[in-house]
C-alpha cells in the first residue's frame, strides 16, 4: 500500500528503467531454476502493481523456455487484516486464475514485500482456490520491516530502509514509466 | 457508536433516492468484483467476519430473504433471520421494541423489510446499525433496483442512453420507484406502460415518458421490465379480469416480435405465468430472469460489504 503526502521527496532513485528490466529478467532465471523447469508453474500478480510485475516475468519465461506460462491475478481486499481500520475500502476486483491451482507451483508476485501482511491474505485467498503444491513469492524490492514470518523465495533488489521511508514503484502499464524510487518525509 | 467512513455517504442503505450517481457506480463495480466469489470452489470471503447481520422481514419473501442470506454467509457474517410470524411481534410488540430489544445484541446491521412505507427509516434514525432497506410498502426495493442495473449494464455495458420499458401495476411497486430512481439518475430512457387505474398521476414528474399500450412500450426498447401483477397489495382488482389483464398487458411471445432485436425481459419475480408474462417468453431466449436472481447476490454483497466491510473504530 503507498501512501504519499504531498511534502514527500525523492531520496533516491532506487531502480531505473533499464535495471528494472534486468531485475525481473534474473526473477525470471530464477524461478525456472529454482523449480527445475517450468512444469506445473502459475504465476500470479497480486493486484495492483503485482499484476505488470507477474506478466512480465511470465513473458521472460516464455522466451527462456519457449513455452507459455500460465498466469492469473489475485485480488486481496477481502482478506486484509485491516479492513476495519482503513478508508475508504479499496474497490473489489475479481480474481482471474487461468485454471485449478491444484499440484501447481503457484508463485505469488508483488512489488514491494514490508510488512508480509499483504502475503499473508494473499496466501488466504489462494487456498481458498484449492490446494497448490508449493507457494512460492517473487517480489521485485524486498525492505525490510517484516511483522510477520514470511520471506521471498525471488528478490529484485534488497534494500534497507527506515519505517518513514516509501518505496515507489512506477511501472509502464500503470504510471507511464519504469522506475522505483525511495522516498520521505 | 463507529464513525462511518466507506465511500457510501451514509452508514444506511434506504433507498436509491438519496443516491448519487457515484455512489451508484461504486456499488456496481464492487458487485462485478463479488460476483467472482460466487463462481469460486470456496464460495466465501472473510470480509465480514465477526459481524452480526439481523434480517428483520416482517413481511413475506423467499428470493429476497435467500438471497440476502447467502451474500452474507459468503462474506463470513453471523446471520440471523426471523419473520414476523412466530416472534413477539405476533404478541404486539412494536417495531422500535423489536428493534430496540435487537440492538441490545449488538447487530452491525439489519435488513428490514416491513409492509409500511418509512420502516426501515425509522429504525436508521434510532439505532447505530447500519440499516439495509429489503422492501418497505410501495416506497422502495433499492437493491432490487441495483440488481437490475447490474443486469443491464452486464448485457450491455452502459446504463446512460439505454431505453427500458417498465409494465405493469406502476402504482404498487416499490421496484418501479427505485428502478426510476436509479435509471434516471444514471441517464437511461425510461418508458411505464400499465393500466390507468393502476398509473400513478403526473407520475412523468419523476422524469419517465409513459405510453397508452404495450406495444407502444415495446417498440424501440432495449430492456422490457416486466412487472407482477400485485393481487396481495389491490384488495380488489383494479381491472376487470386477470384474462383481460393477459390480454391487454400480458407479455406474450407474438407481442414480443415487435421488439427490438436482442431485447432483454426483465421481471422481479415472483411471475405470476399467464397474468403478466407468457411463459414462453419467461422461459425464452431474451429472458434474463434468472441471471437477475444471481446478480442479486453479488449486489448485495456489494451493498454489505460497503456499509459494513470498512469502517473505523471509535
Amino acid at each position: 500500500m503507498l501512501l504519499f503526502a504531498p511534502e514527500m521527496n525523492i531520496k533516491k532513485r532506487l531502480l531505473d528503467s533499464a535495471r528494472m528490466a534486468r531485475a525481473i529478467r534474473r526473477m525470471a532465471i530464477e524461478i525456472v531454476e529454482k523449480n527445475r523447469g517450468t512444469d506445473d508453474l502459475m504465476i500470479v500478480g497480486i493486484r495492483s502493481r503485482g499484476v505488470p510485475i507477474g506478466e512480465r516475468i511470465a513473458k521472460e519465461i516464455e522466451q527462456m523456455e519457449g513455452l507459455p506460462v500460465p498466469f492469473g491475478i489475485i485480488d486481496i481486499t477481502l482478506y486484509r487484516d485491516d479492513l476495519t481500520t482503513i478508508a475508504p475500502q479499496p474497490v473489489v476486483k475479481p480474481t482471474k486464475l487461468p485454471e485449478p491451482i491444484d499440484d501447481k507451483v503457484v508463485v505469488l508476485v508483488d512489488d514491494v514485500l514490508y510488512t508480509g501482511r499483504t502475503v499473508r491474505a494473499a496466501l488466504d485467498a489462494l487456498i481458498d482456490f484449492g490446494r497448490p503444491k508449493a507457494v512460492m513469492l517473487a517480489v521485485l524490492v524486498d525492505r525490510g520491516h517484516r511483522e510477520l514470518p514470511i520471506h521471498a523465495d525471488v528478490i529484485g533488489k534488497t534494500v534497507p530502509t527506515d519505517a518513514e521511508e516509501v518505496i515507489k514503484v512506477k511501472l509502464e502499464e500503470t504510471d507511464g514509466e519504469d522506475e522505483v524510487l525511495i522516498m520521505e518525509k | 457508536m463507529r464513525t462511518q467512513t466507506s465511500a457510501l455517504r451514509s452508514k444506511d442503505l434506504l433507498g436509491i433516492e438519496p443516491l448519487s450517481p457515484e455512489e451508484i457506480t461504486l456499488i456496481l463495480d464492487t458487485a462485478e468484483g463479488f460476483k467472482e466469489v460466487s463462481e469460486r470452489p470456496v464460495k466465501k470471503v472473510p470480509a465480514l467476519r465477526g459481524q452480526l447481520v439481523i434480517n428483520l422481514f416482517m413481511e413475506a419473501s423467499t428470493r429476497t430473504r435467500v438471497s440476502f442470506e447467502i451474500a452474507e454467509k459468503r462474506l463470513s457474517a453471523d446471520t440471523l433471520s426471523f419473520s414476523a410470524s412466530g416472534s413477539a411481534v405476533e404478541k404486539g410488540e412494536t417495531l422500535i421494541d423489536t428493534a430496540q430489544n435487537l440492538m441490545a445484541m449488538a447487530p452491525d446491521m439489519i435488513v428490514i423489510r416491513h409492509k409500511h412505507p418509512g420502516a426501515p427509516k425509522m429504525l436508521a434514525d434510532r439505532l447505530p446499525a447500519s440499516i439495509i432497506n429489503a422492501g418497505d410498502g410501495a416506497h422502495e426495493h433499492p437493491t432490487q433496483a441495483l440488481l437490475d442495473a447490474f443486469t443491464i449494464r452486464e448485457k450491455l455495458g452502459r446504463l446512460q442512453g439505454v431505453n427500458v420499458s417498465i409494465i405493469g401495476d406502476i402504482s404498487h411497486s416499490r421496484v418501479v420507484r427505485s428502478n426510476i430512481h436509479l435509471l434516471t439518475k444514471m441517464k437511461a430512457n425510461v418508458t411505464l406502460a400499465g393500466p390507468p387505474s393502476l398509473m400513478p398521476v403526473q407520475i412523468e414528474r419523476m422524469g419517465v415518458r409513459v405510453v397508452n399500450s404495450l406495444n407502444e412500450a415495446i417498440e424501440g426498447a432495449d430492456v422490457i421490465m416486466m412487472l407482477r401483477v400485485q393481487l396481495e397489495r389491490q384488495g380488489k382488482l383494479s381491472f376487470p379480469s386477470l384474462r383481460e389483464y393477459y390480454n391487454t398487458f400480458g407479455l406474450t411471445p407474438e407481442r414480443l416480435r415487435r421488439a427490438k432485436e436482442g431485447v432483454m425481459v426483465m421481471h422481479p419475480g415472483p411471475m405470476n405465468r399467464g397474468v403478466e408474462i407468457a411463459s414462453d417468453v419467461a422461459d425464452g431466449p431474451y429472458s434474463v430472469i434468472l441471471e437477475q436472481v444471481t446478480n442479486g447476490v453479488a449486489v448485495r454483497m456489494a451493498v454489505l460489504y460497503l456499509l459494513g466491510g470498512a469502517h473505523m473504530a471509535e
